[in-house]
């Protein structure tokens, strides 16, 4: 093929113009034009992608859309984006919750709405970049100014306890992408003058070095993700960032980490990987059990859903670290479904707190009694969340659970007990919500959902649904590159 | 005996700048009270004047002139054009400053144009005599700038501490340098490299004489444990001189650390290398740790510059031309950041009304969204955050650091510069975050509104594309080594 259209650089870069543009209409007289550029730059974003799906060819293992541009020699680096079939779902799922992140935004936002909108769009280019980049350099690049909106949004739209939070968050992340680069300094060094990804798969490191470059790249992805014991940031980030923040930080920021797993630490340092697997499996399974039982006690609602993200990623991890194909295949369905499931129940939570203003589960009660089409949606997605079959949030749960039964019955027992906690944690705080007399006279004043936010929970819902009955199309292309990566995985590099 | 002429084409620009201040000078005394801008414009036509004989002697050669003691070199040259860019920000950022606040003499013009010639002498020079004398010429006609606002107090104390500290720090450098001598023989630079290279001098004189010289050159870098003087000479000096003294004079530094260390004693590099581990290092530490306790802006960034000036160094210690021309990039970075943070900082200042504290910047985005966004982009790069430039800095320097060997040393640089990000993100968080405690308008004129925007601009586009000034930067190595 002589020409390709660089259909993967128009996804990186076209909501990254649009939210330019966006920002670009200035104070709040022009809001309205500042959402409507900032719907069709999301919806144009989405459809952008849709080609990277229909045009996949789902039996290579290898990178595909590759484009291949000399950014500067001095250190050669090169604008070096292609994606393959881990990559192009999570970049899918960035371009399709973007809209709804904008829709849901649209009337609550009143304050800098162009800054807000201008923040999301720019937002979800330069996450599609981390995504497709091939470069170590232009990966970090994108990786670090996804930290700059997501500081702004927690910091300008969040609660009162915003800025501690924006600067945990940002400090948290610095922290380990810091050292992350150190590594990637390395691995220039080591691979004779190379920032390519690609070339990093192929290089021979003793076991020491690979186990410090897997430490550096363990703390940048681990504050991501974030495992348990450097989690604390996030229901923090969440409580105070404002709905939309709190949907993209859940539904696609956390997928971040998980993605730097699977590129880099396990092919790059695959020696390490199995020689640390046990801690990593072990931090998993904390996470799993002990931060449900820290879900089952809170009495904020942002910062249980939190708390459950972090449960839920312990699976992600969990699925990584089993090396085998089922585990890791579960693990990036958990991580779509996931980025579906925590999206929706941040937005019903925001659905609530625009009427009520209010996040504390003693606030509620009988809210099915006035919002019934509310209550309905809410019940799915919790459902969801505590892996009812049926919902995406079983395929994924399920394929970590058996995978890991293969390798060691207590892992997979341990893991099991996700679906007793995960019900209780969420099924109780649906119970203490929706169900019982009606709570207060504010509750009682409370309106059904509006025809906006009604298409927003509905998408989820199919999306839900649908994943959850027929997974086929999401496994059915990543199965050559887990495969493929699996072969890297098991190869010793020493 | 018959006189031979030097061949005086090499210092061209220098020699006239020197008519031009005279010019200058006289110019404004004639022109009088009300007629200033005089003296102003003459100042930039000087400046754009150096630039075209700079330029078009630009040469990829090496060319010694005076005996020896004054070369023309890529790096020179490519120095040299910072520097008269940089000074003329200056100026155009300090203009309204200056007005308002009586300073508007021609002694402001004529100090800084000498100023100038010193580090134009500096960065040319390939004797050390003419290395001090540069150093000097700069050193006096800035202590002298921090005094001119005569009846202010805190600029005169500050003016005495500059004075006395760099007094010192020259006594340092000279009895450094005569130790040097000592052991040679010899203080031109290249001819030092040979003997040093030959071994026919004493080693243990010639590394004592190098420590002075070493603890000469943190002096003037304001490198820890030697930059006692920065905080209290950034603060006390009127903003538009602290303005001067954090920009230009380390690209002249910069020309100075190569010629001294790198060129006259480039085969003493593994004494030298040690000691500038243990600067770099403190420096680091000192500035980032100190800065976050600071209230005041001015001091703030005494204490950033001192941990900048660490990662400067850290450039050096690889000992190559990747590490060099690395720092230079750091350099040249730096400079670009520090011209438009103070520049926004004289923004805020009214007539009557300085603005010192960092809660100046409060609410900065209701007030100005634009110079709020440009300092946005300007603290994330001195952050190091991508996609600004500063980020490639400090790339490039770790990169050199652990070609080198370091990695601890890239470890302690990153994990240190992790703290620093704390204070940068409070100044976005003091811009974004919270209220404005004052709705006076933020009035500028165009001139300063263009380059400032220009400015912030250069930060971003710089760092997406940051090949040229890379390329720039080790093309200006490699032909003067």
């Amino acid at each position: 093929m002589s020409f390709e259209f660089p259909i993967l650089s128009l996804v990186i870069w076209l909501p990254i113009v649009f939210g330019i543009a966006v920002l670009a209409t200035g104070n709040d007289r022009n809001a309205n034009s500042a959402r409507v550029i900032s719907l069709i730059g999301a919806i144009l974003g989405f459809i952008a992608a849709i080609p990277l799906y229909s045009n996949f060819n789902s039996a290579s293992g290898t990178m595909q859309f590759v484009e291949h541009l000399v950014w500067f020699e001095r250190f050669n680096v090169n604008y070096h984006v292609g994606i393959d079939g881990i990559s192009m779902p999570l970049i899918l799922l960035n371009c399709f919750i973007t809209p709804l992140v904008i829709v849901a935004g649209w009337e609550v936002i009143k304050d800098r709405v162009s800054q807000y909108m201008g923040a999301f769009l720019l937002m979800s280019g330069i996450v599609n970049g981390v995504f497709a980049s091939l470069d170590a350099i232009l990966f970090y690049v994108f990786w670090e100014a996804s930290l700059i909106p997501m500081f702004l949004i927690i910091g300008i739209w969040g609660g009162p306890n915003r800025v501690y939070a924006a600067i945990k968050f940002f400090l948290y992340t610095l922290l380990g992408s810091l050292l992350m680069l150190i590594a990637f300094i390395y691995l220039y060094q080591t691979s004779g003058g190379s920032f390519s990804i690609q070339d990093y798969h192929q290089l021979a490191i003793p076991l020491t070095p690979q186990i410090l470059i897997f430490v550096a790249f363990l703390l940048a992805f681990a504050v991501k993700v974030p495992m348990w014991p450097v989690h604390t940031w996030l229901p923090d980030a969440h409580v105070e960032a404002p709905t939309g923040g709190s949907v993209v930080l859940a539904a696609i920021l956390l997928k971040l980490g998980g993605y730097g797993f699977l590129r880099f630490s396990l092919p790059i340092a695959p020696d390490a990987s199995h020689y640390l697997a046990d801690m990593m499996i072990a931090l998993s399974l904390i996470a799993v059990v002990y931060i449900s039982l820290i879900a089952l006690i809170q009495a904020d609602m942002k910062k249980l859903i939190a708390y459950s993200s972090v449960a839920h990623m312990g699976f992600v991890t969990l699925g990584f670290f089993l090396f085998n194909a089922i585990g890791i295949e579960g693990a990036m369905v958990q991580m779509i479904s996931h980025g579906f499931i925590s999206g929706a129940m941040f937005l019903c939570v925001g659905v609530l707190y625009d009427r009520l203003h209010s996040r504390q589960i003693a606030d509620y009660g009988g809210v099915v009694n006035k919002m019934p089409i509310f209550a309905a949606f809410f019940m799915l997605f919790a459902m969801a969340n505590a892996g009812l079959p049926g919902t995406s949030g079983f395929v994924g749960e399920f394929m970590v659970i058996m995978a890991s039964i293969k390798t060691n019955f207590w892992y997979a027992f341990l893991a099991a007990t996700t679906l007793i906690f995960g019900a209780s944690y969420t099924l109780w705080m649906y119970k203490r919500v929706i169900f019982g007399a009606v709570a207060s006279p504010a509750v009682q004043q409370l309106n059904d959902i509006s025809k906006r936010e009604f298409a927003i929970l509905a998408i989820l819902a199919i999306a839900v649904l649908w994943m959850g009955l027929y997974p086929y199309p999401v496994t059915e292309v990543m199965h050559a590159t887990i495969d493929h990566l699996l072969v890297h995985v098991s190869n010793s590099k020493l | 005996m018959n006189f031979i002429p030097p061949d005086f084409a090499p210092a061209s620009s220098e020699i006239f700048m020197l008519i031009m201040v005279c010019i200058v000078m006289l110019a404004d005394l004639s022109a009088g009270e009300g007629r200033r801008y005089v003296a102003y414009l003459l100042t930039q036509i000087t400046l754009l004047g150096c630039a075209l004989l700079t330029f078009l002697s630009f040469t990829t050669d090496v060319i010694e002139t005076f005996s020896g003691m004054f070369v023309d070199d890529a790096m020179a040259d490519i120095l040299k054009l910072m520097v008269y860019a940089t000074v003329s920000a200056v100026l155009i950022y300090s203009h309204a400053y200056i007005s308002d606040r009586g300073m508007l003499k021609g002694e402001f013009f004529s100090l800084i144009l000498f100023a100038t010639l010193g580090m134009m002498v500096m960065i040319s020079s390939s004797h050390f005599l003419t290395l001090y004398i540069g150093l000097e010429l700069l050193s006096l006609s800035m202590y002298a700038l921090v005094a001119l606002q005569r009846d202010s107090v805190v600029a005169t104390e500050a003016a005495m501490k500059f004075f006395v500290l760099g007094a010192l720090a020259s006594g340092f450098l000279l009895y450094g340098m005569s130790m040097v001598y000592g052991a040679t023989g010899t203080l031109h630079v290249s001819h030092l490299a040979q003997i040093i290279q030959s071994e026919a001098s004493s080693k243990e004189v010639l590394v004592v004489g190098l420590v002075f010289i070493v603890s000469g050159i943190a002096f003037k870098l304001s490198a820890a444990p030697f930059h006692m003087w920065a905080p209290d000479v950034y603060q006390g000096a009127p903003t538009a001189i602290t303005l001067f003294i954090g920009s230009a004079p380390k690209l002249a530094a910069f020309g100075f650390v190569m010629r001294l260390l790198v060129e006259g004693m480039g085969e003493m590099v593994a004494d030298w290398q040690g000691m500038l581990v243990i600067l770099a290092v403190l420096s680091m530490a000192v500035g980032n740790i100190a800065a976050i306790a600071q209230s005041n802006i001015k001091r703030m960034l005494a204490y950033s510059t001192i941990s900048h000036m660490g990662f400067l160094l850290l450039g050096f210690i690889s000992a190559d031309s990747n590490g060099y021309s690395s720092a230079l990039f750091y350099v040249i970075a730096y400079v670009l950041m520090t011209l438009g943070t103070f520049a926004v900082i004289m923004t805020l200042c009214r007539y009557g009304f300085e603005a010192e504290n960092i809660d100046d910047f409060k609410g900065l985005s209701k007030r100005n969204p634009w110079y709020a966004f440009i300092t946005l982009l300007l603290m994330l790069s001195l952050t190091g955050i991508p996609p600004m430039i500063g980020f490639y800095a400090k790339f490039a320097v770790l990169q050199a650091v652990v070609n080198a060997g370091y990695v601890w040393l890239a470890v302690a640089a990153v994990l240190f510069s992790l703290i620093g990000a704390f204070y940068y993100l409070r100044i976005i968080k003091l811009m974004y975050f919270d209220e404005p405690e004052t709705q006076e308008p933020i009035v500028s004129n165009s001139d300063v509104k263009i380059l400032l925007s220009a400015n912030g601009f250069a930060v971003l586009a710089l760092g997406i594309f940051p090949q040229a000034l890379m390329g720039l930067s080790l093309y200006a190595i490699q032909n003067s080594m």
